[in-house]
């Protein structure tokens, strides 16, 4: 796989970051190379922030920012409105977005045309199962539906493992989001 | 064992496996992870360290002087105005020869205020008597962390390792790590040729030392330093041979035939890299040395590497204030002074404050540089890149 590269777009607490150390750490447990970073500023609850990925079967050298992704991953789509989310995205690029329209409002919305566009309501599956709004794991769960990047049930895998790091005595937190990923594998729309 | 880890994480878990016998340190952004990682395997017995949490990085690195003064295994990490509070601590243990470590975040110094990476701080404490080296990413950070160790200890030389602040600190990448028995055993004990604490034999250090011989022990230290190559090439080739990673204390990147070439320290070399890819695809004849050790330079590899270039453009991530350019440009132009064909010099001041260098500015650099190779002049010697107003 030549290196490809995506950009989460969040709201500061969303877990942008988090979603992508997660991203990358299962990449990595399935044999890739990747880069996992969020761009820190002066960020706060509720403000607009940025995160990255870089992944590729080679070793990756460059540590420059990331400008052109192939792939966006829109947790929020009221930054639609400040944020200009499909900056650099080539011709043949992917978008992600979490929402409770369809794809081709969506598309629309964003006027892409050649771009693939594809959606999954993350908050409303985050809401039913953890009960509250953190679209950062589902999104995670459409990702890789949607980019086929890497192999599902290894990505649940890490995910399940470094979530168990985390919460080592909230079981609860760790079942109730891999359920949410997976719903989100289910769910996420063209 | 083949993990995620930031740069952050991955010196921590070195720290880990070296499993020091003191830590003393004060958390500052963005090293404070390494601390705060480090307390929680104190917390959990993951080491048998004595970890100090100082109220200052003044008292940190002095506990550490102390501590390794009479014997111990000592690390600390800290960034930015942390090196700087410990500045005056920093010549006293270089001077009473304490191999201390600290994992290093490369942050800028104030003012302006800001958390992000540039080399000043490093490069404010350069004529402090410690061994610096700067890494390309967090695998090497890891790695130079447990090399460093050794070279300290046998050089009897305190050394910092570091990391670009955020880019590296804070960035998650593939790393392999050691299995945790070998990093012990690739150490070994400190050996001691004397300890504060050893009654039976006692010893005075940093006594008062004037006219009479102030000077000789000083030599004695610089001589300490003149030295410390050859162990740091030992060290590194042990560690490769042992763990399958080699390292160098001059990176060299398509260097071979390169007539065009880019010096650069830590993170950006990775970028400088694969511009020199592309440029290579389109058969320009560029090529790449990174800095890795820089306290001592190492005069005779980085004069091997360089001396058949035509032009040499030297990208300093922080300026000496002096109007004379950068700290490494002032380094490479002086090793060159006595070489018989000096090649053409230009200095690229970049990146102050964290500000992003792009694979695409660093391919206008090499084209920059063929212009000067072309006319065989340079116009201006030293510019500062990627500010506005220039």
């Amino acid at each position: 796989m030549a290196l490809l590269e995506i950009r989460w777009h969040g709201r500061g607490g969303q877990g942008a970051k988090t979603a992508a150390l997660l991203f990358g750490d299962a990449a990595v447990e399935t044999g890739k190379y990747i880069q996992a970073f969020p761009e820190y500023g002066p960020e706060r609850m509720g403000a607009p922030v940025f995160a990255f990925n870089r992944i590729s079967d080679e070793p990756i050298l460059q540590h420059c920012g990331i400008k052109t992704p192939q792939i966006v991953v829109v947790l929020d789509t009221t930054l639609m409105e400040t944020v200009d989310v499909t900056e650099g995205l080539p011709k043949d690029g992917v978008v992600l977005v979490n929402t409770q329209k369809n794809a081709g409002e969506i598309k629309q919305e964003l006027k892409l045309t050649t771009q693939k566009v594809y959606v999954v309501d993350a908050s409303k599956i985050s809401k039913d199962i953890l009960k509250r709004d953190l679209p950062n794991t589902p999104m995670l769960g459409a990702l890789i539906k949607a980019s086929k990047l890497l192999d599902f049930k290894a990505m649940l895998e890490s995910v399940k493992h470094r979530l168990e790091h985390k919460f080592p005595n909230r079981p609860d937190v760790v079942d109730g989001n891999i359920k949410a990923i997976k719903r989100a594998y289910e769910e996420v729309g063209e | 064992m083949i993990v995620a880890r930031t740069g952050n994480e991955a010196m921590a878990e070195a720290m880990r496996q070296i499993n020091p016998d003191v830590v003393a340190a004060y958390p500052i952004t963005p090293a404070t992870e390494v601390v705060q990682l480090f307390s929680k395997f104190v917390h959990d017995g993951d080491v048998d360290t004595e970890f100090v949490p100082a109220e200052s990085e003044h008292s940190a690195i002095s506990a550490c002087v102390g501590a390794s003064a009479a014997g111990a295994r000592v690390m600390t990490s800290t960034a930015s105005q942390g090196l700087a509070l410990m500045h005056e601590i920093l010549f006293i243990a270089a001077g009473l020869r304490v191999p201390i470590v600290i994992c290093l975040v490369n942050r800028s110094l104030s003012s302006p205020i800001n958390i992000h990476c540039d080399h000043s701080d490093t490069l404010a404490s350069r004529d402090s008597g410690w061994l610096q080296i700067y890494t390309e990413n967090a695998q090497e950070a890891y790695d130079t962390t447990i090399q460093l160790v050794k070279v300290a200890e046998q050089a009897l030389l305190p050394g910092i390792v570091s990391t670009d602040a955020f880019i590296i600190s804070h960035g998650m990448e593939r790393v392999e790590l050691v299995d945790d028995n070998e990093v012990p055993k690739f150490l070994g004990e400190r050996k001691l040729n004397y300890s504060l604490l050893d009654v039976d034999n006692p010893v005075t250090l940093g006594a008062l030392d004037l006219q009479d011989f102030f000077f000789e022990h000083k030599r004695s230290e610089i001589d300490a330093m003149d030295h410390v190559l050859p162990i740091i090439e030992r060290v590194q080739k042990e560690y490769g041979d042992k763990f399958g990673r080699y390292y160098s204390t001059v990176d060299e990147y398509k260097m071979d035939d390169a007539e065009v070439v880019i010096i650069a320290m830590g993170s950006t070399g990775g970028t400088a890299k694969v511009a020199v890819e592309r440029l290579r695809e389109k058969g320009k004849k560029v090529g790449l040395v990174r800095a890795r050790v820089y306290r001592p330079f190492p005069k005779d590899a980085m004069l091997k590497a360089v001396t058949k270039a035509k032009v040499i453009g030297i990208m300093d991530r922080a300026d000496t204030l002096s109007t004379l350019g950068g700290h490494l440009y002032n380094d490479v132009r002086s090793i060159l002074y006595d070489t018989a064909t000096r090649p053409l010099l230009k200095n690229y001041i970049y990146g102050l404050g964290g500000r992003d260098i792009s694979i695409e500015e660093i391919e206008a650099i090499y084209d920059e540089l063929f212009n000067i190779k072309k006319s065989g002049k340079v116009d201006k010697n030293i510019v500062y890149y990627g500010v506005r107003g220039e």
